[in-house]
């Protein structure tokens, strides 16, 4: 019996150390998933709406527009498309690995650079409200001695949303697989009395694995990303805020 | 020899790593505890309550999570980066 764990494959090596992963290719599939449903969803669209697929649409985009409205204020209504991307790439991203493919949220390197983003995005608001030595100032703040742990917490912000995500994500491909790994084992343990034909029948590994998918694939990738998107849009607004 | 030193050393601290475990787990029930208390309280806010009660959750994982990264790079990265420079 051997169970493997892997990280995700090399499929190419091209020139100049750049690599084609499963993860990139993961995230083009996914990325085209959602660009043809987009697609299909917004073709043709009327005044008055005369399909169920103009009411869907139509729905997502209000649906979308209200949470952003009610979490950032008014002034943020343009960050509802960035949101609604963030979140749906990050759910089809982790909801990938219910087809048994390698999900691209549970590499590190996908999103830690979602969260670099989000983090370039927060220095922008930041430094756009208070100006650059503005900036500069807060970091001294409430003692300048300070300063080196106020930086600390400003890098800490992105590496914990990301570690966040790729960590639930990951956790539960390792659980999952050990699972399967301890319910084959048993089994053949079980069923070693029986003729060798009989004896190969996945009995334990039926049903059971499919109650820990439903936990770590469906709920905690559903929940980790709209969290990623709610601190997203929580991180952005309040940098934006003026303090007092 | 070194090899299962190296191997056992690893294994031991994934495992005292996790124990970090525990403090997110105490704070989480205690989170979801008072959540509720509170629609106890106040049925109706309910949608709220555990809208804020999931995020705080989430945000409460975090330092499970950073214990479990390093089970996970003392699993699968620290052994081969300590037995190949023996």
């Amino acid at each position: 019996m051997s169970i493997e764990i892997t990280g995700a494959r090399i499929w190419l090596r091209l020139p100049y150390g750049i690599v084609i992963t499963e993860t990139q290719v993961n995230m083009w599939l996914v990325m085209l998933v959602i660009a043809i449903v987009c697609k299909w969803l917004t073709h043709n669209l009327q005044v008055k709406p005369t399909g169920r697929r103009q009411v869907i649409a139509e729905y997502l985009v209000k649906l979308t527009t209200n949470l952003v409205k009610d979490k950032m204020g008014e002034g943020f209504k343009n960050f509802a498309p960035f949101i609604a991307a963030l979140f749906s790439f990050a759910l089809l991203c982790s909801l990938s690995s219910l087809l048994g493919m390698y999900p691209p949220t549970a590499d590190l390197s996908t999103t830690l650079g979602w969260a670099i983003v989000t983090f370039v995005l927060i220095l922008y608001y930041k430094i756009r409200t208070e100006g650059f030595l503005g900036y500069l100032k807060g970091l001294g703040d409430p003692i300048p001695i300070l300063a080196p742990f106020n930086i600390l917490g400003e890098f800490s912000t992105p590496i914990s949303m990301a570690i966040r995500l790729f960590g639930n994500i990951s956790a539960g491909l390792v659980i999952s697989t050990l699972v399967y790994a301890v319910l084959s084992w048993l089994s053949s343990i079980a069923l070693q009395w029986l003729p060798d034909v009989l004896a190969g029948i996945p009995l334990l590994q039926i049903g059971l694995p499919a109650i820990l998918s439903i936990y770590f694939d469906l709920f905690s990738s559903f929940l980790q990303s709209f969290i990623f998107c709610m601190l997203t849009m929580l991180y952005i607004s309040q940098a934006a805020r003026k303090e007092i | 020899m070194e090899r299962a030193l190296v191997l056992m050393a690893c294994a031991i601290g994934a495992g005292i790593s996790m124990l970090g475990g525990i403090g997110p787990g105490i704070g989480e029930g205690y989170a979801v505890g008072k959540a509720c208390e509170a629609i106890g309280r106040q049925p109706e806010s309910k949608g709220d309550v555990t809208t804020t009660m999931l995020m705080g959750c989430a945000v409460a994982e975090t330092t499970g999570l950073y214990s479990l990264i390093i089970s996970l790079l003392l699993i699968f990265v620290a052994p081969g980066l300590f037995i190949g420079r023996l």
